[in-house]
Protein backbone atom coordinates (compact mmCIF):
# COMPACT_ATOMS: atom_id res chain seq x y z
CA UNK A 1 0.00 0.00 0.00
CA UNK A 2 1.42 3.42 -0.91
CA UNK A 3 0.77 6.35 1.44
CA UNK A 4 0.19 9.53 0.54
CA UNK A 5 0.12 12.48 2.98
CA UNK A 6 -2.69 14.48 1.57
CA UNK A 7 -2.24 18.26 2.33
CA UNK A 8 -5.24 18.93 3.54
CA UNK A 9 -6.43 15.56 4.79
CA UNK A 10 -3.03 13.89 6.14
CA UNK A 11 -1.21 10.26 5.24
CA UNK A 12 -3.39 8.17 4.52
CA UNK A 13 -3.71 4.57 2.21
CA UNK A 14 -3.53 5.22 -1.70
CA UNK A 15 -6.59 3.40 -1.85
CA UNK A 16 -8.55 6.18 -0.70
CA UNK A 17 -6.95 8.13 -3.70
CA UNK A 18 -7.64 7.73 -7.47
CA UNK A 19 -4.55 7.81 -9.97
CA UNK A 20 -4.53 10.32 -12.79
CA UNK A 21 -1.59 10.24 -14.80
CA UNK A 22 1.40 11.85 -16.17
CA UNK A 23 1.68 15.03 -14.37
CA UNK A 24 4.25 16.72 -16.61
CA UNK A 25 1.77 16.88 -19.60
CA UNK A 26 0.32 20.66 -20.32
CA UNK A 27 -2.47 20.98 -22.61
CA UNK A 28 -1.86 23.34 -26.22
CA UNK A 29 -4.11 26.52 -27.02
CA UNK A 30 -7.38 25.30 -28.38
CA UNK A 31 -6.21 26.38 -31.62
CA UNK A 32 -2.84 25.23 -31.41
CA UNK A 33 -1.41 23.07 -34.37
CA UNK A 34 -3.19 19.31 -34.03
CA UNK A 35 0.23 18.13 -33.70
CA UNK A 36 0.23 19.60 -30.45
CA UNK A 37 -2.77 18.15 -29.44
CA UNK A 38 -2.14 14.88 -30.52
CA UNK A 39 1.49 14.80 -28.50
CA UNK A 40 -0.29 16.05 -25.48
CA UNK A 41 -3.25 13.36 -25.79
CA UNK A 42 -1.13 10.20 -26.95
CA UNK A 43 2.78 10.42 -26.36
CA UNK A 44 3.85 9.88 -22.56
CA UNK A 45 7.14 9.91 -21.33
CA UNK A 46 6.87 6.92 -19.46
CA UNK A 47 9.54 7.47 -17.17
CA UNK A 48 11.24 4.85 -14.66
CA UNK A 49 12.14 6.64 -12.10
CA UNK A 50 10.89 9.70 -10.58
CA UNK A 51 7.78 11.20 -12.00
CA UNK A 52 5.30 14.12 -11.16
CA UNK A 53 2.28 12.58 -11.47
CA UNK A 54 -1.88 13.65 -10.65
CA UNK A 55 -3.66 11.54 -7.75
CA UNK A 56 -7.11 12.48 -6.78
CA UNK A 57 -8.67 12.22 -3.25
CA UNK A 58 -11.64 10.77 -4.29
CA UNK A 59 -13.15 9.47 -0.63
CA UNK A 60 -11.39 12.20 1.14
CA UNK A 61 -11.37 15.93 0.18
CA UNK A 62 -12.30 15.24 -3.35
CA UNK A 63 -8.71 17.52 -3.98
CA UNK A 64 -6.49 17.18 -6.94
CA UNK A 65 -2.82 16.34 -5.97
CA UNK A 66 0.52 16.05 -7.39
CA UNK A 67 2.36 13.61 -6.27
CA UNK A 68 6.64 13.48 -7.07
CA UNK A 69 6.57 9.40 -7.25
CA UNK A 70 9.42 6.88 -8.15
CA UNK A 71 7.97 4.43 -10.43
CA UNK A 72 10.02 1.40 -9.94
CA UNK A 73 10.81 1.51 -6.09
CA UNK A 74 7.28 3.57 -5.17
CA UNK A 75 8.95 5.83 -2.81
CA UNK A 76 7.16 9.28 -2.89
CA UNK A 77 9.06 12.49 -2.45
CA UNK A 78 6.97 15.41 -2.55
CA UNK A 79 2.68 15.91 -2.37
CA UNK A 80 1.24 19.75 -3.48
CA UNK A 81 -1.76 20.61 -4.88
CA UNK A 82 -3.01 19.94 -8.08
CA UNK A 83 -4.39 23.83 -8.35
CA UNK A 84 -1.35 26.47 -8.05
CA UNK A 85 -3.20 29.16 -6.59
CA UNK A 86 -4.18 26.39 -3.31
CA UNK A 87 -0.16 25.50 -3.64
CA UNK A 88 0.89 28.54 -3.18
CA UNK A 89 -1.96 29.68 -0.53
CA UNK A 90 -0.70 26.74 1.13
CA UNK A 91 2.88 27.35 1.30
CA UNK A 92 2.14 31.18 2.30
CA UNK A 93 -0.18 29.96 4.95
CA UNK A 94 3.26 27.91 6.22
CA UNK B 1 18.02 -32.33 -30.47
CA UNK B 2 16.08 -35.19 -30.03
CA UNK B 3 12.11 -34.93 -31.43
CA UNK B 4 9.40 -35.51 -29.12
CA UNK B 5 7.48 -38.56 -30.63
CA UNK B 6 5.53 -41.81 -29.06
CA UNK B 7 8.36 -44.07 -29.72
CA UNK B 8 11.09 -41.69 -28.22
CA UNK B 9 8.95 -40.89 -25.34
CA UNK B 10 8.49 -45.06 -24.88
CA UNK B 11 12.07 -45.59 -25.64
CA UNK B 12 13.56 -43.27 -23.49
CA UNK B 13 11.24 -44.31 -20.69
CA UNK B 14 12.71 -47.87 -20.92
CA UNK B 15 16.89 -46.73 -20.84
CA UNK B 16 16.57 -44.17 -17.82
CA UNK B 17 15.55 -40.94 -19.80
CA UNK B 18 19.51 -40.49 -20.52
CA UNK B 19 19.14 -39.87 -23.94
CA UNK B 20 17.42 -36.48 -24.48
CA UNK B 21 19.68 -34.30 -25.65
CA UNK B 22 19.55 -30.09 -23.85
CA UNK B 23 16.26 -28.41 -25.88
CA UNK B 24 18.27 -25.35 -27.17
CA UNK B 25 22.00 -24.21 -27.24
CA UNK B 26 23.46 -21.77 -25.13
CA UNK B 27 25.84 -19.83 -27.64
CA UNK B 28 28.25 -17.18 -27.00
CA UNK B 29 27.24 -13.50 -28.92
CA UNK B 30 28.68 -13.49 -32.49
CA UNK B 31 29.74 -9.56 -33.47
CA UNK B 32 27.17 -9.52 -36.50
CA UNK B 33 23.43 -10.68 -37.21
CA UNK B 34 21.49 -10.07 -39.97
CA UNK B 35 18.38 -10.15 -37.12
CA UNK B 36 18.82 -8.67 -33.87
CA UNK B 37 15.56 -9.14 -31.61
CA UNK B 38 15.50 -7.60 -28.14
CA UNK B 39 13.62 -9.35 -25.53
CA UNK B 40 13.19 -13.14 -25.41
CA UNK B 41 9.37 -13.22 -24.28
CA UNK B 42 6.67 -15.28 -26.29
CA UNK B 43 6.75 -12.13 -29.11
CA UNK B 44 10.47 -12.22 -29.42
CA UNK B 45 10.96 -16.29 -29.76
CA UNK B 46 8.03 -16.73 -31.89
CA UNK B 47 8.93 -14.30 -34.12
CA UNK B 48 12.65 -15.53 -34.76
CA UNK B 49 11.13 -18.95 -35.20
CA UNK B 50 9.18 -17.35 -37.96
CA UNK B 51 12.10 -15.59 -39.83
CA UNK B 52 13.59 -18.81 -39.79
CA UNK B 53 11.21 -20.97 -40.72
CA UNK B 54 8.42 -18.80 -43.03
CA UNK B 55 11.36 -16.17 -44.54
CA UNK B 56 14.35 -18.48 -44.76
CA UNK B 57 16.50 -16.40 -42.24
CA UNK B 58 19.48 -17.85 -40.49
CA UNK B 59 21.84 -15.27 -39.19
CA UNK B 60 19.27 -14.51 -35.88
CA UNK B 61 20.06 -13.63 -32.66
CA UNK B 62 17.52 -13.42 -29.40
CA UNK B 63 18.42 -10.99 -26.82
CA UNK B 64 16.91 -11.44 -23.52
CA UNK B 65 18.56 -9.87 -20.28
CA UNK B 66 17.18 -12.25 -18.00
CA UNK B 67 15.87 -16.35 -19.20
CA UNK B 68 14.00 -16.50 -21.47
CA UNK B 69 10.54 -16.72 -20.57
CA UNK B 70 11.19 -14.62 -17.00
CA UNK B 71 9.00 -11.81 -18.20
CA UNK B 72 5.19 -11.49 -18.82
CA UNK B 73 5.51 -15.14 -21.04
CA UNK B 74 5.63 -16.57 -17.59
CA UNK B 75 4.09 -14.18 -15.68
CA UNK B 76 0.02 -14.45 -17.21
CA UNK B 77 -3.15 -15.72 -16.90
CA UNK B 78 -2.47 -17.86 -20.41
CA UNK B 79 -6.20 -16.80 -21.47
CA UNK B 80 -6.04 -17.55 -25.60
CA UNK B 81 -9.38 -16.25 -27.14
CA UNK B 82 -10.45 -14.53 -30.51
CA UNK B 83 -13.52 -12.69 -29.65
CA UNK B 84 -12.89 -9.08 -30.68
CA UNK B 85 -15.13 -7.17 -32.39
CA UNK B 86 -13.17 -4.19 -33.80
CA UNK B 87 -11.68 -4.52 -37.51
CA UNK B 88 -8.24 -5.32 -37.49
CA UNK B 89 -8.27 -6.99 -34.51
CA UNK B 90 -10.63 -9.63 -34.78
CA UNK B 91 -9.41 -11.24 -38.24
CA UNK B 92 -6.05 -10.94 -36.50
CA UNK B 93 -6.76 -12.50 -33.06
CA UNK B 94 -8.71 -15.23 -35.64
CA UNK B 95 -5.13 -16.12 -37.14
CA UNK B 96 -3.57 -16.28 -33.77
CA UNK B 97 -5.91 -18.77 -32.65
CA UNK B 98 -5.83 -20.42 -36.25
CA UNK B 99 -2.16 -20.97 -35.23
CA UNK B 100 -2.79 -21.97 -31.92
CA UNK B 101 -4.80 -25.05 -33.00
CA UNK B 102 -1.39 -26.20 -34.54
CA UNK B 103 1.11 -24.85 -32.77
CA UNK B 104 1.92 -27.86 -30.62
CA UNK B 105 2.77 -30.05 -34.26
CA UNK B 106 4.29 -27.15 -35.51
CA UNK B 107 6.69 -26.90 -32.75
CA UNK B 108 7.06 -30.23 -31.85
CA UNK B 109 6.39 -29.45 -28.22
CA UNK B 110 3.61 -29.54 -26.09
CA UNK B 111 2.17 -26.07 -25.43
CA UNK B 112 -1.13 -28.06 -23.53
CA UNK B 113 -3.83 -25.46 -25.51
CA UNK B 114 -7.00 -26.67 -24.40
CA UNK B 115 -9.67 -25.16 -25.88
CA UNK B 116 -12.01 -25.37 -22.90
CA UNK B 117 -14.35 -22.28 -24.12
CA UNK B 118 -13.99 -18.81 -22.40
CA UNK B 119 -17.41 -17.71 -20.77
CA UNK B 120 -18.19 -14.05 -20.08
CA UNK B 121 -20.70 -13.57 -17.50
CA UNK B 122 -23.46 -11.18 -18.42
CA UNK B 123 -25.66 -9.34 -15.63
CA UNK B 124 -28.50 -7.27 -17.40
CA UNK B 125 -30.21 -7.40 -20.69
CA UNK B 126 -28.33 -4.47 -21.93
CA UNK B 127 -25.34 -6.34 -21.07
CA UNK B 128 -26.64 -9.12 -23.23
CA UNK B 129 -28.23 -6.84 -26.00
CA UNK B 130 -24.44 -5.68 -26.39
CA UNK B 131 -22.84 -8.97 -26.59
CA UNK B 132 -25.08 -10.39 -29.23
CA UNK B 133 -24.35 -7.05 -31.12
CA UNK B 134 -20.78 -8.08 -30.97
CA UNK B 135 -20.71 -11.62 -31.29
CA UNK B 136 -23.33 -11.43 -34.28
CA UNK B 137 -20.25 -9.72 -35.52
CA UNK B 138 -17.80 -11.72 -35.15
CA UNK B 139 -20.11 -14.77 -36.30
CA UNK B 140 -19.94 -12.25 -39.82
CA UNK B 141 -17.05 -12.18 -39.94
CA UNK B 142 -15.16 -15.41 -39.15
CA UNK B 143 -15.17 -16.14 -35.74
CA UNK B 144 -18.74 -18.64 -36.00
CA UNK B 145 -17.77 -20.30 -32.21
CA UNK B 146 -19.32 -17.35 -30.44
CA UNK B 147 -22.41 -17.78 -28.69
CA UNK B 148 -24.99 -16.52 -26.37
CA UNK B 149 -26.30 -18.73 -23.77
CA UNK B 150 -29.32 -18.40 -21.85
CA UNK B 151 -29.46 -19.24 -18.22
CA UNK B 152 -30.58 -22.99 -18.31
CA UNK B 153 -27.97 -23.63 -20.68
CA UNK B 154 -24.86 -21.52 -18.33
CA UNK B 155 -26.10 -23.61 -15.24
CA UNK B 156 -26.44 -27.06 -17.10
CA UNK B 157 -22.13 -26.02 -18.44
CA UNK B 158 -20.92 -24.22 -14.71
CA UNK B 159 -23.39 -25.34 -12.42
CA UNK B 160 -21.57 -23.73 -9.76
CA UNK B 161 -21.44 -20.35 -10.01
CA UNK B 162 -23.51 -18.06 -7.88
CA UNK B 163 -26.67 -17.67 -9.44
CA UNK B 164 -28.83 -16.17 -6.46
CA UNK B 165 -31.39 -13.86 -7.79
CA UNK B 166 -30.78 -11.68 -5.02
CA UNK B 167 -26.98 -11.19 -5.62
CA UNK B 168 -25.58 -7.63 -6.20
CA UNK B 169 -25.38 -8.51 -10.21
CA UNK B 170 -27.62 -11.48 -10.14
CA UNK B 171 -26.08 -13.62 -13.74
CA UNK B 172 -28.68 -13.73 -16.49
CA UNK B 173 -26.69 -15.39 -19.40
CA UNK B 174 -22.69 -15.48 -20.85
CA UNK B 175 -21.10 -14.88 -23.98
CA UNK B 176 -18.85 -17.98 -24.98
CA UNK B 177 -16.36 -18.76 -27.50
CA UNK B 178 -16.16 -22.12 -27.73
CA UNK B 179 -12.94 -22.70 -29.58
CA UNK B 180 -11.23 -20.24 -27.30
CA UNK B 181 -9.04 -22.08 -23.59
CA UNK B 182 -5.79 -21.35 -22.19
CA UNK B 183 -2.34 -23.22 -22.75
CA UNK B 184 1.14 -23.44 -21.26
CA UNK B 185 2.71 -20.50 -21.10
CA UNK B 186 6.27 -21.77 -20.58
CA UNK B 187 5.75 -24.55 -22.60
CA UNK B 188 5.02 -21.62 -25.69
CA UNK B 189 8.04 -20.14 -24.59
CA UNK B 190 10.41 -22.84 -24.60
CA UNK B 191 8.63 -24.77 -27.75
CA UNK B 192 8.98 -21.55 -29.81
CA UNK B 193 12.90 -21.12 -28.65
CA UNK B 194 13.67 -24.90 -29.15
CA UNK B 195 12.06 -25.07 -32.42
CA UNK B 196 13.76 -21.78 -33.44
CA UNK B 197 17.32 -22.64 -32.29
CA UNK B 198 16.94 -25.77 -34.11
CA UNK B 199 16.81 -23.57 -37.41
CA UNK B 200 20.06 -22.32 -36.62
CA UNK B 201 18.67 -18.87 -34.48
CA UNK B 202 20.80 -18.27 -31.09
CA UNK B 203 19.17 -17.16 -27.83
CA UNK B 204 21.62 -15.34 -25.99
CA UNK B 205 20.24 -15.50 -21.73
CA UNK B 206 21.45 -12.91 -19.47
CA UNK B 207 22.29 -10.15 -22.35
CA UNK B 208 20.84 -6.68 -21.91
CA UNK B 209 20.94 -4.22 -24.26
CA UNK B 210 21.98 -1.06 -22.65
CA UNK B 211 23.39 0.81 -25.08
CA UNK B 212 21.93 1.92 -28.96
CA UNK B 213 24.71 3.73 -31.71
CA UNK B 214 22.93 5.43 -33.99
CA UNK B 215 23.91 6.96 -37.60
CA UNK B 216 22.54 8.04 -41.36
CA UNK B 217 18.98 7.32 -39.69
CA UNK B 218 19.65 3.68 -38.80
CA UNK B 219 20.57 1.37 -35.31
CA UNK B 220 24.23 0.46 -36.15
CA UNK B 221 25.29 -0.81 -33.09
CA UNK B 222 23.48 -2.43 -29.48
CA UNK B 223 25.86 -1.93 -26.65
CA UNK B 224 24.73 -4.89 -24.37
CA UNK B 225 26.13 -6.53 -21.43
CA UNK B 226 28.08 -9.50 -23.25
CA UNK B 227 29.45 -6.97 -26.14
CA UNK B 228 28.63 -4.49 -28.91
CA UNK B 229 26.60 -6.35 -31.60
CA UNK B 230 25.99 -4.75 -34.94
CA UNK B 231 22.67 -6.19 -37.20
CA UNK B 232 21.25 -5.23 -40.36
CA UNK B 233 17.92 -5.25 -38.60
CA UNK B 234 16.79 -4.42 -35.46
CA UNK B 235 13.59 -5.78 -33.51
CA UNK B 236 12.21 -4.59 -29.94
CA UNK B 237 9.80 -6.61 -28.46
CA UNK B 238 10.43 -6.10 -24.60
CA UNK B 239 6.90 -5.68 -23.51
CA UNK B 240 6.20 -3.20 -20.59
CA UNK B 241 10.49 -2.00 -21.70
CA UNK B 242 9.33 -0.60 -24.33
CA UNK B 243 9.32 3.16 -23.92
CA UNK B 244 12.93 2.39 -21.90
CA UNK B 245 14.27 0.50 -25.26
CA UNK B 246 12.51 3.71 -27.61
CA UNK B 247 14.33 6.38 -25.56
CA UNK B 248 17.68 4.44 -25.47
CA UNK B 249 17.18 4.71 -29.50
CA UNK B 250 16.82 8.71 -28.78
CA UNK B 251 13.33 8.42 -30.20
CA UNK B 252 11.09 10.11 -27.47
CA UNK B 253 7.85 9.66 -26.65
CA UNK B 254 5.36 6.85 -27.66
CA UNK B 255 1.29 6.08 -26.88
CA UNK B 256 2.52 4.05 -24.11
CA UNK B 257 2.92 3.66 -20.30
CA UNK B 258 4.07 0.52 -18.12
CA UNK B 259 1.34 -0.58 -15.73
CA UNK B 260 1.80 -3.75 -13.41
CA UNK B 261 -0.73 -6.52 -13.44
CA UNK B 262 -1.44 -9.69 -10.96
CA UNK B 263 -2.48 -12.87 -11.68
CA UNK B 264 -2.86 -15.68 -8.73
CA UNK B 265 -2.97 -19.04 -8.00
CA UNK B 266 -4.29 -21.36 -5.22
CA UNK B 267 -3.25 -24.83 -4.46
CA UNK B 268 -4.16 -27.33 -6.10
CA UNK B 269 -8.11 -28.81 -5.94
CA UNK B 270 -9.45 -31.56 -7.65
CA UNK B 271 -10.99 -30.99 -10.90
CA UNK B 272 -13.62 -28.06 -10.63
CA UNK B 273 -13.11 -25.67 -13.18
CA UNK B 274 -13.36 -26.52 -16.77
CA UNK B 275 -14.10 -23.62 -18.61
CA UNK B 276 -12.10 -20.40 -18.43
CA UNK B 277 -14.83 -17.86 -16.66
CA UNK B 278 -14.89 -14.19 -16.47
CA UNK B 279 -16.84 -11.68 -14.83
CA UNK B 280 -16.45 -8.44 -15.26
CA UNK B 281 -19.39 -5.63 -14.08
CA UNK B 282 -19.31 -2.40 -12.38
CA UNK B 283 -16.01 -2.12 -10.35
CA UNK B 284 -15.04 -5.82 -11.31
CA UNK B 285 -12.96 -7.69 -13.10
CA UNK B 286 -12.22 -11.25 -12.74
CA UNK B 287 -10.95 -14.15 -14.67
CA UNK B 288 -10.62 -17.46 -13.42
CA UNK B 289 -9.42 -20.87 -14.82
CA UNK B 290 -8.13 -24.13 -13.27
CA UNK B 291 -4.49 -25.34 -14.42
CA UNK B 292 -4.06 -29.14 -15.01
CA UNK B 293 -1.85 -29.32 -11.71
CA UNK B 294 -5.64 -28.53 -10.46
CA UNK B 295 -4.65 -25.02 -9.22
CA UNK B 296 -7.22 -22.35 -9.55
CA UNK B 297 -4.98 -19.55 -11.58
CA UNK B 298 -7.05 -15.96 -11.52
CA UNK B 299 -6.22 -12.44 -11.98
CA UNK B 300 -8.41 -8.98 -12.50
CA UNK B 301 -7.78 -5.06 -12.78
CA UNK B 302 -3.90 -3.47 -13.05
CA UNK B 303 -2.80 -1.81 -9.54
CA UNK B 304 -4.13 1.56 -11.26
CA UNK B 305 -0.53 3.47 -10.85
CA UNK B 306 1.88 3.52 -13.30
CA UNK B 307 5.10 1.51 -12.29
CA UNK B 308 7.52 -0.45 -13.70
CA UNK B 309 7.91 -2.72 -10.06
CA UNK B 310 7.34 -6.19 -10.93
CA UNK B 311 5.13 -6.68 -7.50
CA UNK B 312 1.79 -6.17 -7.08
CA UNK B 313 -0.17 -4.19 -4.42
CA UNK B 314 -2.76 -5.18 -1.56
CA UNK B 315 -5.82 -3.27 -2.72
CA UNK B 316 -5.74 -5.60 -6.13
CA UNK B 317 -5.39 -8.55 -3.56
CA UNK B 318 -8.57 -7.80 -1.77
CA UNK B 319 -10.44 -6.82 -4.70
CA UNK B 320 -9.90 -9.64 -6.86
CA UNK B 321 -10.88 -12.03 -3.74
CA UNK B 322 -13.79 -10.06 -3.30
CA UNK B 323 -14.84 -10.62 -7.25
CA UNK B 324 -13.83 -14.62 -6.53
CA UNK B 325 -16.62 -14.45 -3.93
CA UNK B 326 -19.24 -12.67 -5.82
CA UNK B 327 -18.92 -15.95 -8.61
CA UNK B 328 -17.59 -18.71 -7.15
CA UNK B 329 -18.21 -18.36 -3.55
CA UNK B 330 -17.34 -22.28 -3.38
CA UNK B 331 -13.78 -21.37 -3.24
CA UNK B 332 -13.72 -19.55 -0.28
CA UNK B 333 -11.88 -21.22 2.05
CA UNK B 334 -8.95 -22.19 -0.34
CA UNK B 335 -6.07 -21.08 0.12
CA UNK B 336 -3.73 -18.89 -2.12
CA UNK B 337 -0.30 -20.48 -2.97
CA UNK B 338 1.76 -17.76 -4.82
CA UNK B 339 0.62 -14.00 -6.09
CA UNK B 340 2.63 -11.98 -8.86
CA UNK B 341 3.11 -9.53 -11.25
CA UNK B 342 3.90 -8.59 -14.80
CA UNK B 343 4.78 -5.06 -16.14
CA UNK B 344 1.98 -4.70 -19.28
CA UNK B 345 2.77 -2.44 -22.07
CA UNK B 346 -0.49 -0.52 -21.81
CA UNK B 347 -1.61 0.99 -25.01
CA UNK B 348 -3.45 4.75 -25.51
CA UNK B 349 -6.36 2.34 -27.42
CA UNK B 350 -5.58 -0.59 -26.05
CA UNK B 351 -4.23 -2.12 -29.49
CA UNK B 352 -0.87 -3.36 -30.43
CA UNK B 353 1.63 -2.08 -32.46
CA UNK B 354 3.38 -4.11 -35.30
CA UNK B 355 5.45 -1.38 -37.34
CA UNK B 356 8.62 0.22 -38.87
CA UNK B 357 9.98 2.97 -36.66
CA UNK B 358 11.09 6.57 -37.43
CA UNK B 359 14.66 4.88 -37.74
CA UNK B 360 15.22 2.63 -41.17
CA UNK B 361 16.04 -0.75 -39.65
CA UNK B 362 14.42 -0.59 -36.62
CA UNK B 363 11.19 -2.65 -35.77
CA UNK B 364 8.84 -2.39 -33.20
CA UNK B 365 6.63 -5.31 -31.43
CA UNK B 366 4.71 -3.37 -28.48
CA UNK B 367 1.41 -1.97 -26.95
CA UNK B 368 0.22 -5.66 -25.79
CA UNK B 369 -1.98 -4.64 -22.43
CA UNK B 370 -3.68 -8.02 -21.01
CA UNK B 371 -4.00 -9.86 -23.76
CA UNK B 372 -0.76 -10.47 -25.78
CA UNK B 373 -0.51 -14.21 -24.48
CA UNK B 374 -2.97 -15.04 -26.78
CA UNK B 375 -1.49 -12.78 -29.95
CA UNK B 376 1.66 -14.58 -29.68
CA UNK B 377 1.67 -16.73 -32.39
CA UNK B 378 -0.06 -14.24 -35.05
CA UNK B 379 2.44 -11.49 -33.53
CA UNK B 380 5.35 -13.37 -34.12
CA UNK B 381 3.94 -14.46 -37.35
CA UNK B 382 3.29 -10.91 -38.76
CA UNK B 383 6.28 -9.06 -36.95
CA UNK B 384 8.56 -11.57 -38.78
CA UNK B 385 6.48 -10.61 -42.06
CA UNK B 386 7.42 -7.47 -41.54
CA UNK B 387 10.93 -7.64 -40.81
CA UNK B 388 11.77 -9.79 -43.62
CA UNK B 389 10.06 -7.62 -46.44
CA UNK B 390 10.36 -4.60 -44.93
CA UNK B 391 6.43 -3.04 -45.57
CA UNK B 392 3.54 -3.99 -43.30
CA UNK B 393 1.15 -6.71 -44.90
CA UNK B 394 -2.25 -5.53 -44.95
CA UNK B 395 -3.18 -7.97 -41.58
CA UNK B 396 -1.35 -5.21 -39.32
CA UNK B 397 -1.57 -1.80 -41.58
CA UNK B 398 -3.98 -0.44 -39.09
CA UNK B 399 -1.48 -1.47 -36.28
CA UNK B 400 1.53 1.63 -37.05
CA UNK B 401 2.34 4.22 -34.51
CA UNK B 402 0.78 7.32 -37.03
CA UNK B 403 -2.67 6.01 -36.28
CA UNK B 404 -4.05 8.84 -33.76
CA UNK B 405 -2.16 11.46 -35.88
CA UNK B 406 -4.62 9.86 -38.50
CA UNK B 407 -7.94 10.00 -35.87
CA UNK B 408 -8.11 6.44 -35.61
CA UNK B 409 -8.16 4.62 -32.34
CA UNK B 410 -8.72 0.74 -32.21
CA UNK B 411 -10.45 0.83 -29.19
CA UNK B 412 -12.11 -1.76 -28.24
CA UNK B 413 -13.04 -1.29 -25.19
CA UNK B 414 -14.33 2.40 -26.00
CA UNK B 415 -12.24 3.70 -22.64
CA UNK B 416 -10.66 6.56 -24.73
CA UNK B 417 -6.49 7.81 -24.50
CA UNK B 418 -5.76 6.71 -20.97
CA UNK B 419 -3.71 3.89 -21.04
CA UNK B 420 -4.82 2.55 -17.36
CA UNK B 421 -8.44 1.58 -19.13
CA UNK B 422 -7.97 -0.61 -21.31
CA UNK B 423 -8.45 -3.76 -18.97
C1 LIG C 1 -0.38 -11.03 -14.70
C2 LIG C 1 -0.57 -11.06 -16.19
C3 LIG C 1 -1.64 -11.77 -16.73
C4 LIG C 1 -1.83 -11.83 -18.10
N1 LIG C 1 -2.84 -12.61 -18.59
C5 LIG C 1 -2.99 -12.77 -19.94
C6 LIG C 1 -3.98 -13.65 -20.46
O1 LIG C 1 -4.71 -14.32 -19.71
N2 LIG C 1 -4.11 -13.74 -21.81
C7 LIG C 1 -3.32 -13.02 -22.66
O2 LIG C 1 -3.50 -13.14 -23.87
N3 LIG C 1 -2.35 -12.19 -22.19
C8 LIG C 1 -2.15 -12.05 -20.85
N4 LIG C 1 -1.18 -11.22 -20.36
C9 LIG C 1 -0.36 -10.44 -21.30
C10 LIG C 1 0.84 -11.20 -21.85
O3 LIG C 1 1.47 -11.95 -20.84
C11 LIG C 1 1.82 -10.21 -22.45
O4 LIG C 1 1.15 -9.30 -23.29
C12 LIG C 1 2.91 -10.88 -23.28
O5 LIG C 1 3.51 -11.95 -22.55
C13 LIG C 1 3.95 -9.85 -23.67
O6 LIG C 1 4.84 -10.31 -24.63
P1 LIG C 1 6.18 -11.13 -24.30
O7 LIG C 1 5.84 -12.52 -23.88
O8 LIG C 1 7.04 -11.02 -25.48
O9 LIG C 1 6.74 -10.29 -23.06
P2 LIG C 1 7.87 -10.63 -22.01
O10 LIG C 1 7.86 -12.07 -21.64
O11 LIG C 1 7.76 -9.64 -20.92
O12 LIG C 1 9.19 -10.41 -22.88
C14 LIG C 1 9.90 -9.21 -22.96
C15 LIG C 1 11.32 -9.56 -22.62
O13 LIG C 1 12.18 -8.46 -22.92
C16 LIG C 1 13.25 -8.52 -22.01
N5 LIG C 1 13.94 -7.22 -21.99
C17 LIG C 1 13.46 -6.04 -21.53
N6 LIG C 1 14.41 -5.08 -21.64
C18 LIG C 1 15.49 -5.67 -22.20
C19 LIG C 1 16.79 -5.20 -22.57
N7 LIG C 1 17.16 -3.92 -22.37
N8 LIG C 1 17.67 -6.08 -23.11
C20 LIG C 1 17.32 -7.38 -23.30
N9 LIG C 1 16.11 -7.87 -22.98
C21 LIG C 1 15.21 -7.03 -22.43
C22 LIG C 1 12.57 -8.87 -20.69
O14 LIG C 1 13.50 -9.40 -19.77
C23 LIG C 1 11.50 -9.86 -21.13
O15 LIG C 1 11.90 -11.21 -20.97
C24 LIG C 1 -0.96 -11.12 -18.98
C25 LIG C 1 0.10 -10.40 -18.43
C26 LIG C 1 0.32 -10.37 -17.06
C27 LIG C 1 1.49 -9.61 -16.50
ZN1 LIG D 1 -7.48 14.92 1.04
Amino acid sequence: MLRIACPFCGTRDHSEFSYGGDGSVTYPALDAPMQDWHDAVFLRDNICGRQVETWQHVHGCRMWLMVERDTMTHEIFSVRPAHPGLAGALEAAE
Amino acid sequence: MTRFTAWNVFWQGMTGQKGWSRQWRDPEPKAHYDVVIVGGGLHGLATAYYLAKAHGLRNIAVLEKGWIGGGNAGRNTTIVRSNYAQPGNREFYEHSLQLWENLSHELNYNVMFSQRSHIALLHSPGAIDAAARNYNTMRLTGTPDTEIWDLSKLKRAVPHLNYAPDARFPIMGAAVQKRAGTARHDAVAWGYARAADALGVDIIQNCKVDGIARGGGRITALETSRGRITAGKVAFAVAGSTSLLWQMAGLGRLPIESHKLQAFVSEPLKPLLDQVVVFGMGGAHFYISQSDKGGMVFGGDLDWYKSYAQRGNLPIVQDVAEAAMSVLPCLGRVKLLRHWSGVVDMSMDGSHFICKTPLDNLYLNAGWNYGGFKASPASGWWFADLIANDRPAPMIAPFDLKRFERGVQIDERGAGPDCKLHG
